[in-house]
């Protein structure tokens, strides 16, 4: 009966305390308020005009770029755009890889780790502890050291220089199968036993009772899973020849049109915008998978 | 006959040591420069982000938006900015004092646009991380130091600090390992000069013996043994720290 009232005013007494303060701040704290304003637009220039810039460059062809260094180009067009985007061309192919791997890449990432994440959280068979800790032992390991043995693994597999030596790799990711275990682990065992008591069986569970409730875990994951496969650059430079991504894409851009840097900078563009698409649609989870980053260290 | 490539690396003799041990030494320089830095540079944005100020949510989108970017779009943008050849910054500067340091070919501007970069990248995810362990601190302890008169300082150094060790420690920690894996910003900007090889991180040395020029597959395999030893060792030294600091 008692408990009733007594959290309301506890959880209402700090928020009106914070209320008078913020007010009482307004009247004399008015000057320094208005120098944490400048100061924080001054800190969001820095973050937002150097991407103006690299877009501004991008609409300028050829020698405009050393004749009109302004942020709003005289004369903008997209030639730069028509010249990377064109069918046949690298690039273009470099941006079909890029689409083609991140979304075959988040697919086979999602679906592998929340199972093998499903069965270490709710399975019993012989080694599973073992095997678990052995997974959490290589997410401790630097990734420097697997780059020569990859490198040489999917060489002798024969697949240098293809599109599934982008995805393989990355798709056996041990920080979904850690992200997911944890998130199995917080859903109460009688959900699952209801169903099975139904008659269905462990498959069946996991796709009809589990992963609907997943639903915030896997956007999370699908997110940070899809950002890390655009963005890959190192093993994608390691590995391709003509099935590049936009990543090292961009450094072949670099080294091969010299001074075109309008061009380079209509591929920085290209290879920006989506995930920059994808952050502004889905900030929640992304700020959401930084943090879960965060606990994963 | 299996220890050799060891040997080429350990050796002092060798014509591998001098540019191996310099190379994990510019990695072990960077380290040294972006922890300081980000962390602290991140501290400072969520101490501003955890303010009362309206359209904070905006701010805090704005201040993640580059860590959503590839490396090399990163790279290639911080280039160009600094690039002799009509970058804005480079014509800034020659507008503002008539010359320009060579910002991507001379030390130690090299390393700090280096930083810049990489500043520019990631201080997003620290920031997160310590703004959500700023929130997590119960306000009663602000509230109990204001009625005792308790000065800004005060409150940042008795509360926030002590508060914030766990969360601090943890971000710290992140912020080692990842300035361990520089490569990709000196690979697009600095090229891992000016000339020779005064930027190149061991990560960007392995990455040119391995797959570059003549493909010495097992001398960089050993180069990255090296270094995951140095990184582990680094890990537990770093982890051994904060324990007995916390005990």
């Amino acid at each position: 009966m008692s408990a009733g009232p007594i959290p309301a005013p506890a959880g209402s007494v700090p928020a009106t305390a914070d209320d008078t303060t913020s007010q009482a701040n307004d009247g004399p704290g008015r000057p320094s308020r208005i120098w944490a304003y400048l100061a924080m637009i001054l800190v969001s220039a820095f973050f937002v005009v150097p991407m103006l810039i690299v877009l501004a460059t991008s609409f300028k062809s050829g020698a405009e770029v050393f004749t009109d260094p302004g942020l709003i180009p005289r004369d903008p067009g997209l030639e730069n755009y028509e010249a990377l985007l064109t069918g046949g061309s690298a690039f273009y192919r470099w941006f079909l890889n890029s689409a083609m791997v991140s979304v075959a890449g988040t697919v086979l990432t999602v679906v592998l780790t929340s199972m093998s994440a499903y069965g270490f959280a709710r399975m019993e068979f012989p080694g599973r502890n073992l095997l678990f800790s052995l997974l959490i032992t290589t997410l401790l390991l630097p990734s420097v050291m697997f780059l020569v043995p990859q490198f040489k693994l999917i060489g002798q597999l024969g697949l240098y220089d293809t599109l599934p030596a982008l995805v393989l790799p990355g798709i056996a990711g041990v920080f979904g199968v850690f992200f997911m275990r944890q998130f199995f682990l917080g859903i109460p065992v009688e959900l699952e036993e209801a169903a099975v008591m139904d008659g269905a069986s462990r498959l069946r569970t996991f796709v009809s009772v589990i992963l609907p409730l997943a639903g915030p875990a896997l956007a999370t994951l699908s997110i940070i899973t899809f950002l890390a496969f655009w963005n890959d650059y190192l093993w994608p430079a390691i590995i391709c020849q003509e099935q590049c991504t936009l990543p090292p894409g961009l450094r072949l851009l670099q080294r091969q049109y010299l001074a075109d840097y309008g061009l380079m900078m209509a591929g920085a563009v290209i290879a920006a915008v989506p995930v920059l698409i994808v952050y502004v649609i889905a900030q929640r989870w992304v700020i959401q998978s930084v943090t879960s980053a965060g606990i994963k260290g | 006959m299996g220890l050799r490539n060891y040997q080429r690396l350990l050796d002092p003799e060798s014509i591998h040591f001098d540019r191996f041990w310099q190379t994990v030494w510019n990695t072990v320089l960077f380290v040294l420069m972006s922890t300081p830095l980000l962390v602290g540079a991140g501290l400072g944005l969520a101490l501003a982000l955890n303010q009362k100020i309206r359209g904070r949510n905006l701010f805090r989108a704005v201040f993640i938006a580059p860590w959503t970017l590839s490396v090399a779009v990163v790279g290639l943008t911080w280039w160009w900015m600094f690039n002799g050849n009509s970058g804005v910054i480079t014509l800034f500067m020659q507008e503002l004092t008539g010359s320009s340091p060579g910002w991507l070919t001379s030390n130690p501007w090299a390393w700090i646009t280096i930083l810049v970069a990489t500043l520019w990248w990631t201080i997003g995810f620290n920031t997160i991380i310590l703004l959500a362990g700023l929130q997590a601190i119960a306000p009663e302890l602000y509230e109990a130091a204001a009625i005792d008169g308790a000065r800004a300082w005060d409150k940042f150094r008795y509360i926030t600090v002590p508060q914030l060790r766990a969360v601090l420690l943890l971000v710290i920690t992140l912020q080692i390992i990842a300035s361990f894996q520089l490569v990709g910003q000196p690979q697009l900007m600095t090229g891992g000069g000016p000339p020779a090889a005064e930027t190149t991180p061991v990560l960007l040395h392995i990455f040119n013996t391995a797959f570059a020029g003549r493909r010495e597959l097992s001398l960089a395999a050993a180069m990255a043994l090296i270094v995951a030893v140095l990184m582990v060792a680094v890990s537990i030294i770093n982890f051994r720290l904060f324990r007995t600091e916390r005990a």
